[in-house]
């Protein structure tokens, strides 16, 4: 097995770790973090099943953001959208025999994979071009963008440009699911691809991307509209001590 | 005038670009070592400092979810940026809700998270020393907490939980505002925040009941303190005697009257405002909140109804169940806390008042939604109420009524620029500025559909706009309360 095997074998099962250990823990410390009062942003739904349809419609079609601004929508929902379908098409490299469902999109998931790195082309040049967003990047913010495109722009040149052996790629991933090593082959850029991916693994729970989980948890938009009728009990941890 | 410049009126809203720091130098007094030991803060500035506000910011996030979830969750994608009437007023990029944020976010991200521990550059995390906390006062103090925001943010982030926090967390380090530690002192021994004792206020409500005897010929009675009456009205104080909150106090007393119902003011619980909301405590916020609950069994009541007021309806509306709950001495029949524009939208809908709208025909309405009303509490008991029924309750009261362009009422409505805790004279210049999108929109309904009057259902709104409407070349009067169109406009008597 070569030591290029090996690195990626290891680096991928610590990857894989930390992002599903950095969720939960972060996940675990929302959910136990008190809620000390009512806030949600009203007109806000009276009922659970209205929460429950606000943030199916906040999740899916980004309500708020529509409301708020049309080419950072347009171009955030694109993103996010053929995200999905790519991540979904990925499904192929870990299942055998392939779903059928998955199956299905693939020719979907195949083109999608343009639009997702024209929908981030769109928000880094707002973030570059705008200068209200301009003043309010950080670096990371560029990165961010610059390691999604990087892992787009990789995807699309074995998909087009240059073909890797993905039989082979498939029999490394499905190795790792089921503790059966396989060899992963020495193809820049395959390898460049998998590598950003890791990377974008282990950032996920300690950055901005946390806004995936978070948004489930967001006070604003979780809660029913109903103070009058029944009591928010606080659940405070710890008194306030202020002075 | 004070030396800024009022900004043009344009006739379309535009968003200006960036101009960095151009209003770093907007601070409001400090407040003195009194203001904050009599509501539990230090009066100075403690030794250490930088320790006590970053072991605060992390046990205020340990107990707010919103907190946590805010500050982990901004993608800085932007779509808040032309969101903030004090952005577009001023030009400062400080004052865009995210960078505002940030100057919070960043202190956050430095202390308390391990891309900002290793990476400060990367991440945008910063110490916090004596120039951020500068910062900190300046822009915190630029906030006037309305929400606008958190609606068109795609994660629901409320900047307004943010400077609650910032600002609670400077008051433990002995960094208070003046305008509002102040006030919150004399809430909280006095009864209100104009500090306006029991006798004053008893010489003040007789000499409104003389009034409105002189000008109807009808003895309407404003009762202070009167144990077993069915209905304890909570308003804010500036309804005693400033203008045109006075009117609409009047106007309560005559729905009142002419409803039949048994009512009393409080001279213990005399203040409807919490400005403990605007400081971010939780604990001041609850003592203010108990003096009504305590009024309230001391007199006996069954409902509490509550004034014009934007901010104290948020606290009563959403808030006061939770501090100074359960309310199960009162009437079940009635919602615990009720907006008295609840009280006169049902009476006329049950036809139980009789309005003549033809009373307010020298005027041509259009109405001001306030934000904390708008985007942090309801009315009635539908979704969105708290849009319909004051409007209901103004058409019912007078003939002529527009509304201003659609992207500046309802929950887009834009902050009268004064809310907050910032509604003082050391920050007039703020005021101004903060206030443009709403004076365009109201300047757009004056030329098109000849609009003369800008009713409010909050006391900071009218004050604010009494005070900024000459600057835009409009008059102080153009302001009106809501229960002031009722009060011309209902027909006292037994003549149903």
């Amino acid at each position: 097995m070569s030591l290029l095997t090996i690195a990626f074998t290891l680096l991928f099962y610590v990857a894989s770790a930390t992002l599903l250990a950095g969720l939960a823990y972060r996940i675990r410390l929302y959910a136990a973090t008190p809620v000390p009062l009512r806030i949600p942003t009203t007109p806000a739904p009276t009922t659970t099943g209205g929460v429950v349809r606000r943030m199916f419609f906040e999740v899916t079609l980004f309500n708020s953001l529509f409301k708020s601004n049309k080419w950072i929508w347009l171009f955030g929902w694109v993103f996010h959208a053929a995200l999905l379908f790519v991540l979904l098409r990925h499904l192929r490299y870990f299942t055998d025999p392939v779903w059928s469902w998955v199956a299905l999109i693939q020719p979907i998931g195949k083109y999608a994979a343009f639009a997702m790195v024209a929908g981030l082309a769109g928000l880094w040049a707002r973030r570059l071009l705008v200068d209200r967003v301009r003043y309010i990047s950080s670096p990371s913010d560029h990165l961010m963008l610059a390691l999604l495109i990087g892992i787009g722009l990789t995807g699309l040149g074995m998909g087009y440009v240059a073909h890797t052996d993905i039989v082979a790629v498939k029999a490394f991933f499905l190795g790792l699911m089921y503790f059966d090593w396989q060899p992963l082959p020495a193809d820049w850029l395959l390898n460049l691809h998998l590598l950003m991916v890791a990377l974008l693994m282990f950032i996920f729970p300690f950055s901005k991307l946390l806004h995936a989980p978070g948004v489930f948890f967001s006070p604003t938009r979780n809660q029913v509209d109903n103070p009058r009728e029944k009591r928010h009990l606080p659940t405070r941890s710890a008194p306030n001590t202020a002075g | 005038m004070a030396d800024f410049e009022t900004p043009a009126l344009k006739s379309y809203p535009e968003i200006p670009p960036i101009e960095i720091g151009v209003m770093a130098h907007s601070k409001p007094y400090y407040a003195k070592q009194e203001h904050q030991q009599n509501i539990g803060f230090p009066g100075e500035l403690v030794d250490n400092w930088e320790q006590v506000a970053i072991a605060k910011m992390g046990e205020l996030v340990d107990n707010s979810r919103a907190l946590r979830v805010f500050l982990d969750s901004c993608v800085k994608c932007g779509a808040c940026t032309d969101k903030c009437h004090y952005y577009l007023g001023t030009s400062d990029p400080n004052n865009m809700p995210v960078a505002r944020q940030d100057l919070f976010r960043s202190v956050y991200r430095r202390y308390y998270t391990l891309a900002g521990k290793y990476l400060p550059s990367l991440v945008g995390a910063r110490d916090l020393d004596q120039e951020l906390l500068d910062q900190w006062y300046s822009y915190f103090h630029q906030c006037s907490q309305c929400r606008r925001c958190s609606v068109y943010c795609p994660y629901g982030i409320d900047t307004a939980e943010i400077s609650m926090a910032a600002r609670e967390i400077m008051d433990s380090i002995g960094v208070g505002q003046k305008y509002c530690n102040e006030i919150i002192g004399k809430a909280q021994t006095i009864g209100n925040n104009l500090g306006l004792p029991e006798p004053a206020l008893a010489d003040t409500l007789e000499g409104l009941e003389e009034d409105i005897e002189d000008e109807t010929g009808v003895t309407v009675r404003l009762p202070l303190d009167q144990k077993g009456a069915d209905v304890l009205l909570v308003t804010p104080s500036a309804d005693f005697f400033a203008e045109p909150h006075v009117d609409g106090l009047i106007g309560y007393a005559k729905v009142f009257h002419q409803a039949g119902l048994s009512w009393t003011l409080s001279s213990y619980a005399s203040e409807a405002a919490n400005f403990g909301l605007f400081i971010g405590s939780y604990d001041n916020m609850q003592k203010l909140s108990m003096r009504i609950r305590e009024a309230a069994l001391e007199l006996g009541v069954k409902r509490i109804v509550f004034g014009e007021c934007g901010h104290a309806w948020r606290v009563a509306y959403s808030f006061l169940n939770t501090l100074a709950g359960p309310f199960d001495f009162l009437d079940p029949n009635y919602p615990v806390p009720q907006h008295v524009c609840e009280v006169t939208y049902d009476l006329i809908q049950r036809k139980a008042l009789r309005l003549d709208p033809s009373a307010n025909d020298d005027m041509v309405l259009t109405f001001h939604d306030s934000c904390n009303v708008s985007r942090g509490s309801r009315m009635g008991n539908f979704e969105g109420g708290q849009f319909v029924i004051p409007r209901a309750v103004i058409k019912a009261s007078c003939n002529h009524f527009f509304d201003m362009p659609s992207d500046t009422i309802g929950e887009a409505t834009f902050c009268c620029g004064g809310g907050g805790g910032l509604l003082t004279d050391d920050l007039v210049e703020l005021r101004v500025k903060g206030s443009l999108p709403r004076m365009e929109a109201f300047k757009q309904v004056v030329d098109e559909q000849g609009v003369t009057h800008l009713a409010a259902i909050c006391a900071i709104c009218k004050s604010q706009f009494s005070k900024i409407l000459p600057y835009y070349g409009f008059e102080m009067d153009q302001i009106v309360s809501v229960h002031q169109l009722v009060s011309n406009a209902i027909v006292l008597g037994n003549e149903h």
